[in-house]
């Protein structure tokens, strides 16, 4: 006890004091910088795609290689990138420090989920070097297509499958973690936001994984044996695998974007000097988002082929979600009310969040109201729909929660100019790249194309000219926090003036986290003990 | 390494295992359930070409292993190391009877023709063709997990003999035997839809 984490190798030497240890914090760098290399891979991919849309006809790519590009852009950003980004890195970092414990419930699963993601992560890079190539069916692997399709679908597939365990791993760890080990008098009232949205992830977890676990699953016997069950020529219904395959990745989409609300709820309450406006009504709509996420993953079938019936209750259930993101929202904006608003980088990139989120969350209900959505189904208005949510959302809350946790990571603070120029850059970059891309999909232009009619050449332009903007402001951010990391002052304790457990203990903490377990006797945004005049949280 | 002793924490999180491995077979069974409706008449005929005394056979092989497992639990907690050994020597064992039994009832099928990518089999009907593959995917996947819990209750015997798995510390088995009653209550729902029910 007492040297950090970084100084105390538990006995190992070089890498294999980092991949063999069971601290919770040294596993969450690893997938931290795991998922950073998988992210940059991603994002050169998008770069490629949107460098041979700069023009029509060809420009850099054959029609078969952007096949390849855009289905490698989403199964790496997808699986490897957003599903496990914060909850596996952050959170594994942060859980058992919000909680007041000294690591996970089980460390050596948490050990094993990293090395199934790299496993996974290799073998869904080796089918651009396999003979057969990368996968061409989009990274939502539709039959009848991918059974038909000489490429290495079924290594793809295959991977997913393997992420599955490790997030199905990561979930059951986090949920054990909450429910055993925390500390005394942190009642389940007093935990802290982030900790209650890894929770409503982790249930989302496991109860939506292997279902997608059982259908890649399927696809690939389907690929090998000719089983039949997506196989119209055989009797059986693709159908089926669209609904098999959504029951898991609408919920997906919520592992997502929980954890990156639950960021927001810590940033905003610690930058606006102020207890959370409505903790419980962040609380339970969160959980609420979790329950009504399962049950409303037709709506991206609408033009399937679905009964009306299907396609109206869907859609109704998917106009209900909104409710809860907007009491979200609503209470961020609350919690900032009167409050003294400073304006450091993290609490930037919550603005940036809210901000686009809001953007995103509102198209979002223009997607789910049947009508419109037959119009824009399969377009560029998706595209920007869903960039607007998970990288404009999840995305940018998983910058904020960098920037607001990496001196309690790493004991270092980086340079807030550096770091307000990156955020206002990728900012711009953000909206020029993807705003065009409404416009492009209502006009008509389908998703997945490689080419486009003249008519739509200028918004394409500009959205090539934003990807660019784009990548700027993450070279500035990551340059940044690189310097930082090496470079940095020292941060000290407790930089923001956080009020929940992490920041009690020293920047970077020590090995098993505490020197004494805390015993909470307050909720986690209270500042009474400054003698500030709040309410009880 | 922190170390733990929560034995209610590691059986809750077996818990949520078996939640995860409910969907699992839950995605086949919705599968099941939506060709059913589709190929009723392939179904019932498809279903009459299994053998029903094999079937009957290997459930009750499989209950009385699951009797066994939650007897080896009873024994240890008492303490008596040895004939918690000896359960879990035949609950072992008779995992390995019902793999034998399936090889020999999967080898008959393969040998009539019928298994997925055969001729034959292509030119039956849509609803036997999903229902064979249903029945190979459905008893495949279960007789892995019957497989992979064999391999567990080996290493749990190891372990009874290494000192590991004892009375005052039986979480191991406990779990083993939770896991296994999974694969058993599996096969209670497998054994109707695919075998008995016309």
């Amino acid at each position: 006890m007492g040297t950090d984490f970084h100084t105390n190798t538990e006995g190992r030497k070089g890498i294999s004091s980092w991949i063999f240890s069971t601290d919770h914090k040294r596993i969450g760098l690893l997938y931290l910088y795991s998922i950073l290399g998988f992210f940059l891979t991603g994002v050169v991919i998008g770069l490629l795609m949107r460098l041979e849309l700069i023009a029509p006809g060809k420009t850099i790519v054959s029609a078969r290689t952007y096949d390849s590009l855009f289905t490698l852009h989403g199964i790496i950003m997808i699986f490897f990138f957003i599903i496990p980004g914060v909850p596996a890195s952050l959170g594994n970092f942060l859980l058992p420090l919000q909680i007041g414990a000294r690591d996970v419930a089980f460390p050596r699963i948490n050990l094993l989920s990293w090395w199934l993601y790299m496993i996974a992560g290799i073998t869904a890079i080796s089918t651009i070097f396999l003979p057969g190539g990368p996968p061409d069916t989009g990274w939502t692997f539709y039959p009848p297509y991918s059974i038909r399709t000489p490429t290495n679908v079924s290594v793809a597939a295959f991977a997913a499958f393997i992420i599955g365990f490790s997030s199905i791993l990561t979930g059951l760890n986090f949920i054990t973690t909450i429910h055993r080990l925390r500390a005394p008098g942190m009642t389940w009232m007093r935990m802290p936001l982030f900790t209650w949205t890894l929770y409503s992830t982790a249930w989302v977890q496991i109860l939506a994984t292997p279902v997608i676990a059982i259908t890649l699953l399927l696809l690939i016997l389907e690929r090998a044996f000719g089983t039949g069950f997506f196989d119209p020529s055989k009797g059986g219904d693709p159908l089926m695998f669209e609904h098999l395959f959504w029951i898991y990745s609408h919920p997906a989409v919520y592992v997502m974007i929980l954890p990156a609300m639950g960021i927001i709820s810590e940033i905003v309450p610690t930058f606006s000097r102020k207890t959370v406006f409505g903790y419980r009504a962040i609380v339970f709509s969160g959980l609420t988002i979790a329950t009504l996420g399962y049950v409303v993953w037709g709506h991206h079938m609408f033009t399937s082929g679905m009964s009306d019936v299907s396609n109206m209750v869907f859609s109704f259930i998917t106009f209900a979600v909104a409710v809860p993101s907007g009491i979200k929202v609503f209470n961020w904006i609350a919690t900032m009310y009167k409050g003294s608003v400073e304006v450091k980088p993290p609490m930037l990139y919550a603005f940036a969040f809210i901000f686009l989120f809001s953007i995103g969350g509102l198209t979002g209900l223009i997607n789910s109201a049947v009508a419109t959505n037959i119009h824009i189904h399969g377009t560029f208005f998706i595209v920007a729909h869903f960039h607007y949510t998970m990288f404009g959302g999840a995305g940018f809350a998983f910058f904020a929660g960098l920037h607001y946790w990496f001196p309690k990571m790493t004991g270092r603070m980086y340079n807030f100019r550096a770091s307000t120029v990156a955020c206002i850059t990728l900012f711009i970059g953000f909206n020029v790249l993807y705003f065009p891309m409404f416009l492009l999909g209502w006009q008509g232009m389908p998703r997945r194309y490689y080419d486009y009619p003249p008519e739509f050449h200028w918004n394409n332009l500009i959205s090539t000219l934003g990807s660019w903007i784009l990548a700027a402001g993450l070279l500035i951010m990551f340059t940044n926090l690189a310097r930082a990391l090496f470079k940095g002052e020292k941060a000290g304790n407790n930089p923001w003036d956080g009020t929940t457990l992490e920041w009690q203990t020293t920047s970077p903490p020590p090995h098993e986290n505490f020197a004494e377990i805390p015993v909470v006797t307050q909720g986690p945004y209270s500042r009474k003990r400054e003698g500030q005049e709040t309410g009880d949280r | 390494m922190v170390k733990h002793t929560d034995d209610v924490g590691a059986k809750m999180g077996m818990w949520l295992f078996l939640f995860t491995e409910m969907l699992f077979f839950g995605g086949m069974f919705l599968l099941y359930a939506v060709y059913r409706a589709h190929y009723s008449a392939d179904f019932s005929g498809a279903s009459s070409e299994l053998n029903r005394v094999i079937g009957t056979f290997n459930t009750v092989i499989l209950i009385t292993s699951s009797f066994t497992a939650a007897l080896s639990l009873s024994e240890i907690k008492k303490g008596a190391l040895r004939s918690a050994s000896v359960s879990l020597g035949i609950t072992a064992l008779l995992g390995i009877i019902f793999l034998i039994i399936k090889y020999t009832e999967w080898s008959a099928k393969i040998g009539h023709g019928i298994y997925p990518g055969s001729a034959y089999f292509n030119d039956l009907a849509h609803g036997k063709v999903l229902f064979f593959s249903l029945y190979f995917v459905m008893t495949g996947i279960h007789a892995l997990h019957v497989l992979i819990g064999i391999v567990v209750f080996m290493v749990i015997l190891f372990m009874v003999h290494s000192g590991t798995v004892r009375g005052n510390n039986f979480i191991k088995l406990e779990n083993a035997a939770l896991y296994w009653h999974f694969v058993d209550i599996a096969w209670i729902y497998l054994f109707p839809l695919l075998y008995l029910l016309r």
